[in-house]
This record gives structure tokens, C-alpha cells and sequence, in this order.
């Protein structure tokens, strides 16, 4: 779809979420809390960080004030887009025992229709890789997605734990936005480009106080992407690695991680397409009513792979093995695309600063050399 | 009424080998036939022969007091029992006992390892069949340790 | 194997009534239900499971042992070996569980039309393969040869005794029983179920066979299979992992690439092999 670019300056920022408010929609973004910016409601311009940078390395996340006034200078935080498309906790439905049994309610799938402020390129891809996933199965996924506007923001910096170059996914926005933004702050001047990418996305934009965009304002915006492509804090060579991982499940190098992996889940919570989900029945203390809950669970735990007589994962190797072939290997005999897009959040946010991109070139570095026969 | 060469060669231990050696071994064989209840051979007897099953079901069994006779195994029809009569103190390790009619051909002992000794090629085409066969028992015997059907074990 | 319908995440269970509980040993039962809400009954395929749901306490994927032929009785036979299968094997007649279903990808017949046909079932694996055997012997004149070939722990362990008979009793189908260890009453063979293979006829080259049991016995029976010759492509086992949605969204049942809900449960060894061989898939 290739429409005009439009140029919205800083100051008029606020007629966006406006407009999307006029709209209906329930509008969640960045803001700080916790020490980090997380996705929540945006109510007013101001709500955004502001100024805020994050400083991302293995096990290490930091915000740090930047020099300007940056409203989208930043990367990725803890949260992606998933916590909203797809809850942590869903009940499912809810039942009452009878005599002759039971009466069981579904929840109405009623959904909000949310407008995503600051989707990232790599989130774009990581909601298109939950789309294969969840939208012809999950009726609940399928509404919130359909109604969701995806407001995307270019990223003008790549954070320390970035690849998605190396993934292909990003910096820069290409498809599956409503809107996509990219950030100017040179020459005092501080502005965003905007251009749509669908009918809605397009009603929103003829709303705005804009202008047209000028080569003045693209070249910013290239440079943005320049900048960020540059920055880039990881990087991984794709090539062969679903096959390197399939034809390597005995390689020392997992027994080496499982010396460092914790099992906690963390990658697994922060990663924007971890889909894993359990099911829990409950009752309450008469024991007349049940529910049944879908709630967010984890390859890493000792349970997840329970069967009769005892768990087939019980080591950490096992269980690590098993998270990084399906992200990497397996999820392309699955849904046709790798499930990394690049993001770093599994190597930010693992306690013991495990790398998934060095973990992959250690076992493509030392294939064969470690005297295994297969 | 066939020799024992024409059922040796259908018999599948002895699959691939030449006819001279089949008429040697042939030679230290007889048929014999075992009413059901009957043994073959005895746990602590003195092991002197093989059979060839040619028809009918074996059990391999060893008795256990307050358990009474236990089956390990049960053989049949193209299956070999024995093999206590290759090595001293050539004693037999199992009762072996007919659960129906059965038709064997059985080896004798000395005879086989006096002509082994004397053509060590035909020694080693039966030792090889022989390492054959108690390489699938001992296969076999190992899977049934593991007692899949158990119940598992609490972890 | 078609999509799922679009509601299927939202794992909504039928109210089921029991209409029979039968113990076959001393911790399996055999239920028949009969649908409680005026909907059809489960049409299925042989290999196919349900989950079924006791009131607040769970639910479990279990193969339905039953007659394709007769789908408005749905049945089940279940081990009790935790909360949920303790339940429904305390199930009585007139109580409600709940079932959704069925799922899976069940036993391929067409893969064995026209050929020898050799079903090993381990244990509580005749459960899934009754339903196949039936279908098999409802066609009969669309196979070759058909070898039944059943090992269990002991005899008192055999399971589905007076069918068992009836197949026995039937001069177009060849059983072969053996049991691990015998007792002083057992006339049978003695010994793995493995030890079968050799002595059953079947042309391997022209074989379909269809294997179920513990993921070990599976794997000794599939590796002496295909060293007979049957071709591995046409050997089928019914895998087993943890479910929790059984319509492939929860990941739970991965093995390999496959999801053992939706892939499986049945998967060929040409495809499975590698990961059989593979600790901790």
C-alpha cells in the first residue's frame, strides 16, 4: 500500500491517542514502571517514556535518561504484545454440577478492541508468528487480533541484545501495521513520520493534523533505520540452523547450558511467541462449581512434559534442548517460519545471561569435533 | 519319510549351509519325539546334546521353592534349545519340558565337538549360528527384565 | 487431517452418562457412555482419543477402545494411575463425565489394503488397537494374512479375556499370545512379545503393521519389524505424551516436530525413528 507519507509534529502527538480514544479503543503502550518499560494503558501523551533509553545486555536491563525527549527511545522491554492478545490467565468456562450432571457456560468472547502504540518491527513478526498459532483456533485470539489497531514505530536505535537483522525481521516495518511511525529528533526539530498501511489505518491518519512528508523528513526516517541496523547488539547466522539443531541433539554444547539454566522460564514469559498455555480445572470448597482456566506455562518446567510414570524431560539439558530446537528448528516444520524474531529478550532477561545466538554458533562451531558418531 | 539332512535344510538355524556340512551334522543327529510333561533335559544334568524343534512347544523352566516351576521361555517350531553342551563343565542350567507333543532332532554332543575339532570351518560355521542365537535369548531375556507392562515405578 | 473446528480451543466438554463399567483387572475398567445432550454420538476412527473430564477434578486424553461400527456407545478402557484416571475408573453407571472429541490421527487401514496385516499390541495397548481390529475383521477380505500378535505382563493381565477367544477361535485371523511370566495354569508361550515376530507368518515386504504398547516395546517391536523386512514407512505406532488442549495449541505434547495430539497419536516409524532413539524428546 503505498500512500503518501504524512509528517505529525511532536506537539500534536496528542491528537493521535485522541482520535483513537474517539475511536473506542483502549489504547496500551510504553511507560515506565518497575524500573522498565512495560506495556500498559496510555491515556494521554504524557503516560509515555519520555526521555527514558533502556541499556540491555545478557541478565542486564537499565533505564537511563536520554539527553532528549525522546517518546519512543528505547527498544524492547519485559513485556510483548501477547500479554493483551493472548492473557496470561483465561477462564475458558465455568460449570455447575446438576443432578443429571452438569450445565457448562462458555465465556462470551466478548473482546476490547485494543490499539497497540509502539509495536516494534520484530513484534509485528512475533504477532504474525502467534497468528499462525492461535487465530484459526482461539476465537477469543481471533477477536482481539481482528480488532486490534497496530500502531508501529520504527526503530531509530538497537538495543544490546537486538538481532533482528540477522532474523530478518526488522529494524524497519514493512507489513502487518495499521499505522507505522518512525521518530525524528534532529536539528530541533521533533516530528514523526506516518504513514498507513490499511483502511483503518488510514481513517485514523486522515484525522491528524499532518503534513505532507518531504525528502527532508524521509531521509530522517531512512536514517533512523540506518542508525539502528548499525547498533545492532547480536547477530546470528540463519543459515542451516534448523538442520544444525536437528542433526546435533547429542552435542555437548547442551549439557555445557544446562550447567548455566536455571530452568526458570523467564525467556519463555518474556519471549513474543512462547505460545505453551496449560489447563487447569478447579472447583471452589462445595465442590457444585468448576472452571476451566487456560493459563500461560512453560517447556521449562517439570511437569510440562508429565506422563504416566514420571516426566520424559526431567534433565535441564532436556528441557533446554527442547526450547531452543523448537524456537529455532522445529517451529519450521510446525508453522512454516522460524519462532526468533530477534528481539533479545530471552537474552536479556535470563538471571544467568544465557545467549541463544552464541549457543547456536558454539554447536555450529564444534559440530563433528567433539568425536560423536551418528 | 525324510532324512534328517532334508529337515535339517528346512530348518532355519541351518539356513546357508553346504550340503557337506549339513550330512556331518546329519550324522550326529536322531530324531526324537517327547510325550507332553516330558523332559528334555534336566537343570544339573549333564548337557550332551542339542535339539532342532521341529514341532511343538518347549518350556524353559527352572523350579523355585514356594513358587514352584517358573517358565522363562517358551520355544517352538524352528527354534534351537541348548547350547550348556559347547563348553565344560557342560551341565544344563534349566529344565526343559515338552507342554505338548513335541518332535525334536537332537545332536549329540561329543560327536559334534569331535568333528569341530576336526574341521574347524565347520566349528566356526556353528559357532556362529550358535553366538546368533544366544545373542537373540540374551536380547529377549533383557527385554523382559524391564517389565514394560509394571507398574511404573514412584517417582 | 483436516483443521480443527474454530472453537475447539475453547475445550468445552459434552455431558456423557455412563452407561456400563466393567472391570477388567484389578485397576482397568471398561466404561460405556452415552451422550447426555441431545447431540450425536462421537463418530470415530480407530487410534482416535477423547478427553474426558471428571467434574472439578481434571481431564485426560484415553483411547477409545470401543466399535467404530457403533459409535452412539462411546468406551473407554482406562488404567487408574492418578487423580483423574482413579476417578473415572470409580465411575458408575448413571454418572456424567465429560468427553470432547474425538482427536488424532487414528490407525491408517488404507495403508494396509490389500496386504498382510500384523498388529502387536503391549499390554493395555490392545485398548487403542481393539477398535482397529474390528474395523479389520469387519473387511476382512480387504486384507492378506492377519497376525494378532498380544504380549502382556501375566495372564492374569490379559486383557478383553472372551474377545480374545472369539479371535482365537476364527481361522482367518492368526493370535499369538505370550505373557512375560507364566503361572502353573498358563498353557501359553512365555516370554517378551518381541519373540513372536520370528515365529508368525507374513510376507514382511507385503506387511502393514500397527504397533501399540509402553514407547519401549514399541520401539524393540518396530527395530525387529523392519529387520524382517517390513518397510518402515508402513509400520505405524500410537506415541504418548502429556495433553492438556489435544487440538495443538498448548505444546505440551510435542515430540520432535510433531504434536502427538493433532500429528499423532499414530506416526510412522520412518518418521519417528530418529527421535525414538533421541533421551528426553
Amino acid at each position: 500500500m503505498s500512500e503518501p507519507v504524512r509528517v505529525l509534529r511532536r506537539d500534536d502527538f496528542q491528537h493521535l491517542l485522541n482520535a483513537l480514544a474517539g475511536r473506542g479503543y483502549r489504547v496500551v503502550g510504553p511507560t515506565v514502571r518497575d524500573g522498565a518499560i512495560v506495556y500498559d494503558d496510555i491515556h494521554d501523551a504524557s503516560d509515555l517514556p519520555e526521555g527514558w533509553t533502556d541499556r540491555q545486555d545478557g541478565g542486564t536491563y537499565r533505564l537511563e535518561r536520554r539527553t532528549d525527549a525522546a517518546l519512543f527511545g528505547y527498544t524492547v522491554g519485559p513485556h510483548s504484545w501477547k500479554k493483551f492478545l493472548f492473557p496470561p490467565r483465561t477462564r475458558l468456562w465455568h460449570a455447575d454440577r446438576q443432578p443429571q450432571g452438569f450445565t457448562l457456560r462458555s465465556e462470551p468472547t466478548d473482546a476490547a478492541s485494543y490499539a497497540f502504540l509502539g509495536v516494534r518491527s520484530c513484534e509485528l513478526h512475533a504477532i504474525a508468528i502467534q497468528d499462525k498459532v492461535f487465530m484459526d483456533t482461539d476465537p477469543l485470539y481471533r477477536a482481539h487480533r481482528e480488532r486490534a489497531l497496530l500502531i508501529a514505530v520504527n526503530c531509530g536505535q538497537a538495543g544490546g541484545t537486538c538481532f533482528c537483522v540477522s532474523m530478518k525481521t526488522g529494524p524497519r516495518a514493512e507489513s502487518g501495521f495499521d499505522l507505522a511511525l518512525t521518530e525524528i529528533l534532529e536539528d530541533g526539530r521533533h516530528a514523526f513520520t506516518v504513514e498507513a498501511g490499511s483502511d483503518r489505518g488510514k481513517d485514523v491518519l486522515q484525522m491528524l493534523p499532518t503534513e505532507e512528508a518531504g525528502t527532508v523528513e524521509l531521509d530522517a526516517s531512512a536514517r533512523c533505520t540506518e542508525r539502528a541496523v548499525r547498533q545492532m547488539g547480536r547477530s546470528m547466522d540463519i543459515a542451516g540452523v534448523p538442520e544444525l539443531l536437528a542433526r546435533n541433539p547429542e552435542h555437548p554444547r547442551w549439557d555445557d547450558v544446562a550447567s548455566r539454566c536455571l530452568a526458570c522460564a523467564n525467556c519463555t514469559m518474556a519471549c513474543p511467541t512462547c505460545f505453551c498455555n496449560t489447563v487447569e480445572d478447579t472447583t471452589d470448597l462445595t465442590g457444585d462449581h468448576a472452571e476451566r482456566w487456560r493459563s500461560w506455562d512453560s517447556c521449562f518446567t517439570m511437569e510440562f512434559s508429565h506422563v504416566h510414570g514420571g516426566s520424559v524431560r526431567t534433565s535441564t539439558k532436556g528441557r533446554y534442548r527442547q526450547w531452543l530446537t523448537h524456537k529455532l528448528s522445529t517451529w519450521h516444520d510446525q508453522f512454516g517460519s522460524s519462532g526468533c524474531v530477534g528481539c533479545g529478550r530471552c537474552i536479556t532477561w535470563c538471571p544467568v545471561a544465557i545467549d541463544l545466538t552464541q549457543e547456536v554458533a558454539a554447536i555450529r562451531n564444534s559440530e563433528g569435533a567433539h568425536g560423536h558418531d551418528r | 519319510m525324510d532324512t534328517i539332512d532334508d529337515l535339517l535344510s528346512r530348518h532355519p538355524f541351518f539356513t546357508g549351509l553346504k550340503p557337506e556340512y549339513l550330512a556331518l551334522i546329519a550324522g550326529c543327529g536322531q530324531n526324537v519325539h517327547f510325550a507332553p510333561g516330558a523332559y528334555l533335559l534336566r537343570e544339573g544334568g549333564t548337557a550332551d546334546q542339542f535339539f532342532a524343534i521341529r514341532g511343538g512347544s518347549v518350556a524353559v523352566e527352572t523350579y523355585v521353592p514356594s513358587r514352584g516351576a517358573v517358565t522363562l521361555q517358551t520355544l517352538g517350531e524352528g527354534e534351537i534349545l541348548g547350547w550348556s553342551w559347547l563348553f565344560p563343565p557342560y551341565v544344563w542350567q534349566f529344565d526343559a519340558r515338552a507342554r505338548e507333543e513335541v518332535r525334536a532332532t537332537a545332536f549329540d554332543g561329543t560327536c559334534l565337538r569331535t568333528k569341530c575339532d576336526a574341521d574347524p570351518a565347520l566349528g566356526y560355521e556353528l559357532m556362529k549360528r550358535l553366538a546368533r542365537l544366544v545373542s537373540g535369548r540374551l536380547e529377549a531375556a533383557r527385554r523382559q527384565l524391564l517389565d514394560v507392562y509394571g507398574p511404573a515405578p514412584v517417582r | 487431517m483436516g483443521p480443527p473446528p474454530s472453537d475447539s480451543a475453547a475445550l468445552r466438554p459434552r455431558p456423557f452418562r455412563v452407561t456400563r463399567a466393567r472391570r477388567e483387572l484389578a485397576d482397568v475398567w471398561t466404561l460405556e457412555l452415552e451422550a447426555s445432550d441431545g447431540g450425536g454420538p462421537v463418530t470415530f476412527r480407530p487410534g482416535q482419543f477423547t478427553m474426558v473430564y471428571v467434574f472439578g477434578i481434571g481431564e485426560v486424553p484415553l483411547s477409545i477402545s470401543g466399535d467404530p461400527a457403533k459409535p452412539d456407545v462411546l468406551v473407554h478402557t482406562v488404567r487408574a494411575v492418578g487423580a483423574v484416571t482413579r476417578a473415572v475408573c470409580a465411575a458408575k453407571k448413571d454418572d456424567v463425565l465429560g468427553v470432547r472429541g474425538p482427536y488424532g490421527a487414528g490407525w491408517p487401514v488404507e495403508a494396509a489394503l490389500g496386504r498382510d496385516v500384523v498388529i502387536m499390541a503391549g499390554g493395555l495397548g490392545l485398548a487403542p488397537l481393539r477398535p482397529f481390529v474390528r474395523a479389520v475383521m469387519a473387511q476382512r477380505r480387504a486384507f492378506g494374512r492377519v497376525v494378532l500378535l498380544i504380549g502382556a505382563r501375566t495372564p492374569a493381565s490379559l486383557l478383553f479375556a472372551r474377545e480374545m477367544a472369539r479371535w482365537r477361535a476364527r481361522f482367518d485371523l492368526d493370535v499369538r499370545v505370550t505373557v512375560d511370566a507364566g503361572d502353573a495354569a498358563w498353557k501359553g508361550d512365555v516370554g517378551v512379545i518381541t519373540t513372536l515376530v520370528p515365529r508368525a507368518t507374513f510376507d514382511p515386504g507385503t506387511t502393514t503393521a500397527f504397533v501399540c504398547g509402553p514407547e519401549v516395546m514399541m520401539r524393540f517391536a518396530a527395530a525387529d519389524l523392519v529387520h524382517r523386512g517390513v518397510p518402515p514407512a508402513l509400520v505405524f505406532l500410537s506415541m504418548e505424551r502429556n495433553m492438556k488442549c489435544a487440538v495443538g495449541v498448548c505444546g505440551h505434547c510435542q515430540f520432535g516436530p510433531a504434536f502427538v495430539c493433532r500429528d499423532g497419536p499414530v506416526l510412522s516409524y520412518a518418521r519417528i525413528e530418529a527421535s525414538l532413539r533421541i533421551r528426553e524428546v
